[in-house]
């Protein structure tokens, strides 16, 4: 076991893992561990966790009201999150085109275990390319706005990324990512999205509510981990990628399928990251069939030590009792590498430069903007230069 | 700085000569860093709970900027950490009779209010709360650091205290039964209660009605009364007794300035309540004193729209917040002259509380 591991995250790591073992832990623990629980999103599944073993009611007191409370917020979010399922449905029920529910949206519809205990800030799905364009016009007919009033960002996302700017409801304020496919249109390693919705379930008798098929969904959940940059929610998502694997893998042939698909995808690097943590960070049992494949798929021995340093400091809570030196550091090369996946270096500067430097002129005044303006266009990254356009910009952004 | 603490070291431990205070004994890193997370592994016997008011200002001073108090208000127990002054001296006035503890092994809560270490520490100074090393806020003028401490402490308790419907409104009791009064800013919730609590009634809250779901029950908190503009002054001139923390100008809701709250109210913080009211006050200067019915389904829309967390308990909520309505007497009172609400409240009893009271 290494420093990291033996050091402030290990309680946490080790009831994630084991919620039978609370029974040793102090009150002294229990607030350690509640408040990183809470820092990595997994307070309320711990609840759950802890009820389905009969444990709950032997935590102490105050402890307990605490995972009670994040529980109540819990079921709020899993009710809100149904309604705004069925919403959508019902914006999109006369186009008939497939939703694919993504993410926490899937495992909440198809009542996986990873849904339990799960907050949300958004609902993912996956809908055809050819028609998103007719999907986004139903959903803003419907009463959703777009969330998103910068225009450099609206561009970003139409131009380079795999889904349409996120869209916000006007009155519910709830928030939807719709997606085309699982990564960015830049990436170095592109994700045919046909693939994945062919072999996707329905979950209902129309079949126009649908989830990934099991393997494409852990794939899915682990690019979504490993090559989104963004690790506030990394230890919940591994647990969710942790229970995904138990769930499935009762049925012997899933670990082949899920193997093959990766090949077949070209999302063996992703995998082999999940499984890797999820046996050094959580002590999962893992079926030699699939451990053979990740030693397969495993990098060269210095990057899987760069790896290592990075990525059991990132996936550990970012609180001040897990963070050492050197977990911001960790933090923001990891998100400066997933942008480097998910764009040729050619795009990556400019954006990159745009995000940290020009970003303060958002709140300057018109001067500053117009500058914004034509460096974006120096950089053909702006928006394009239609006279409309520009002369509508302030109104919008008002 | 060093200098500073090192001194302030000496201090504590002339304060306390024997002890293994966290702040002699943890590096000063362990300190800064984690606000004493280490300390909590220690094991070995823990002194009881003292009210605020046994420590000097001096020593509680040292506690905040070092190692931190724990604060008990009521159901919650929260680790405070702050080095701004007038924070310090503002729990040393407020919450003197509150319980306090230098050290526990949990706290619901662990915040720190603290002042940014950029150029606002020179340049308009600010402060910012802290919850858990997350800021929930922006940060405020520096002179509004005391009611942040109170804003911020209703923040945890909206968001994570789930284990109760929580109601905005102010919360009193007499024999045993308590009244609810809801009410938006300006409709001078906060100066009648102010008044209330020191005419005979029991204070349980100024802001957050804290509704068991289990039994129906309102529990306290006996926090500080958070006061406005015009009944500041309005308060000390009718309470020239009563402890007022200094005004911070120009907040969000105007000029505020906290009132302690009563000594019984907080030495009885643990007894719960009754529900036997629900009255939406409303000053308008000059009108006659008036408490008429409000219809038991207006008065449970009301409710929760003025809740903190009605949406979050979904269907047990409506059941908590529909038996609530159904046990209360529900008026609406205008009153323009405050002792005329006085009596008012003098004459409600018993027999006007349950359900055939309040039918319109």
């Amino acid at each position: 076991m290494s420093r990291r591991e033996a050091t402030g995250g290990r309680l946490l790591l080790r009831l994630a893992g084991r919620p039978e073992s609370f029974a040793t832990l102090s009150l002294a623990d229990w607030d350690l561990v509640l408040r990183q629980a809470m820092r990595a999103g997994i307070l309320a599944r711990f609840c759950f966790q802890l009820a389905e073993i009969g444990a709950l009611d032997k935590v102490p007191e105050r402890p307990r009201r605490r995972l009670e409370s994040a529980r109540v917020l819990a079921l709020k979010h899993q009710r809100d999150v149904r309604w705004e399922v069925a919403c959508v449905r019902r914006a999109l029920a006369r186009s008939g085109v497939p939703i694919v529910l993504l993410k926490g949206a899937a495992y909440l519809m198809a009542e996986l275990p990873s849904a339990r205990g799960r907050l949300f800030s958004d609902i993912d799905f996956m809908v055809p390319r050819a028609r998103i364009e007719e999907v986004e016009h139903r959903l803003l007919d419907a009463g959703w706005e777009p969330a998103v009033a910068d225009e450099y960002d609206q561009l970003y996302y139409r131009r380079w990324t795999h889904q349409i700017p996120p869209l916000r409801h006007f009155r519910r304020n709830t928030v939807l990512d719709v997606h085309h496919t699982i990564v960015p249109l830049t990436a170095r390693a592109p994700v045919a999205a046909e693939a994945l919705a062919t072999q996707s379930l329905a979950l209902d008798g129309d079949g126009q509510l649908r989830i990934l098929a099991p393997a494409d969904m852990v794939l899915h959940a682990a690019v979504h981990l490993f090559n989104d940059g963004e690790y506030d929610h990394g230890l919940r998502d591994l647990l969710d990628i942790g229970d995904l694997l138990q769930h499935f893998g009762e049925q012997p042939a899933f670990w082949g399928d899920l193997a093959r698909r990766a090949e077949a995808l070209g999302l063996t690097g992703p995998l082999q990251l999940t499984l890797r943590y999820l046996e050094r960070l959580l002590g999962m049992p893992l079926p030699d069939e699939i451990r053979e494949a990740a030693a397969r798929w495993q990098p060269a021995a210095a990057k899987r030590a760069l790896f290592d340093a990075l990525l059991l400091r990132a996936l550990l809570p970012d609180h001040p009792s897990c963070n050492d030196g050197l977990a911001g550091t960790a933090r923001w090369l990891l998100y400066v590498r997933a942008h480097y996946l998910r764009m040729p270096f050619h795009l990556l500067l400019p954006h990159l430069l745009r995000k940290s430097l020009l970003r303060p002129a958002e709140r300057g005044g018109d001067a500053r903007r117009d500058l914004q303006l034509r460096v974006e266009e120096f950089l053909r990254l702006g928006p394009p230069h239609h006279p409309a356009a520009r002369a509508a910009a302030p109104e919008h952004s008002e | 700085m060093a200098r500073r603490r090192s001194g302030s070291r000496a201090r504590l431990r002339e304060l306390h000569p024997r002890s293994s205070h966290p702040r002699l004994r943890a590096g000063r890193r362990g300190c800064r860093h984690d606000g004493g997370l280490r300390r909590l592994r220690r094991s070995g016997p823990r002194a009881l709970p003292v009210r605020v008011s046994a420590w000097s200002q001096e020593e509680l001073a040292e506690r905040l900027r070092g190692p931190g108090i724990y604060l008990h208000t009521g159901p919650f127990l929260s680790h405070i950490r702050t080095a701004v002054p007038a924070v310090a001296e503002g729990i040393a006035l407020l919450y003197a009779d509150h319980k306090v503890s230098a050290e526990e092994p949990y706290a619901d809560f662990h915040i720190a209010l603290q002042r940014p270490g950029s150029l606002r520490r020179w340049i308009s100074p600010q402060v910012r709360f802290e919850y858990d090393g997350l800021l929930p806020f922006k940060p405020l003028p520096l002179g509004q650091a005391l009611p942040m401490l109170e804003w911020g402490l209703n923040w945890c308790i909206g968001a994570h205290g789930h284990q109760f419907l929580i109601i905005h409104a102010a919360v009193i009791e007499r024999n045993g039964l308590a009244a609810i009064l809801p009410g938006a800013p300006g409709s001078g919730k906060s100066t009648l209660t102010a008044c209330l609590v020191h005419n005979g009634w029991r204070l349980l809250s100024d802001e957050m009605a804290l509704v068991s779901l289990q039994d129906g029950g309102l529990t306290a908190l006996a926090r500080p009364i958070s006061l406005k503009n015009r009944s500041i002054d309005l308060i000390a001139d009718i309470l020239p007794n009563a402890a007022l923390s200094a005004r911070s100008e120009d907040t969000v809701k105007g000029a505020v300035a906290l009132l302690k709250p009563p000594t019984t109210s907080v030495e009885r913080v643990a007894e719960p309540a009754r529900p036997a009211w629900v009255i939406f006050p409303t000053f308008k200067l000059g009108a006659a004193t008036e408490l008429a019915c409000r219809s038991k389904a207006d008065t449970l829309i009301e409710l929760g729209r003025n809740a903190f967390n009605y949406s979050v308990h979904g269907a047990r909520g409506f059941e908590a917040l529909s038996g609530l309505v159904d046990t209360c007497a529900c008026y609406r009172l205008t009153y323009g002259e405050m002792t005329e609400a006085l009596a008012l409240f003098g004459c409600l009893d018993a027999q006007a509380a349950g359900p055939v009271g309040a039918r319109t």
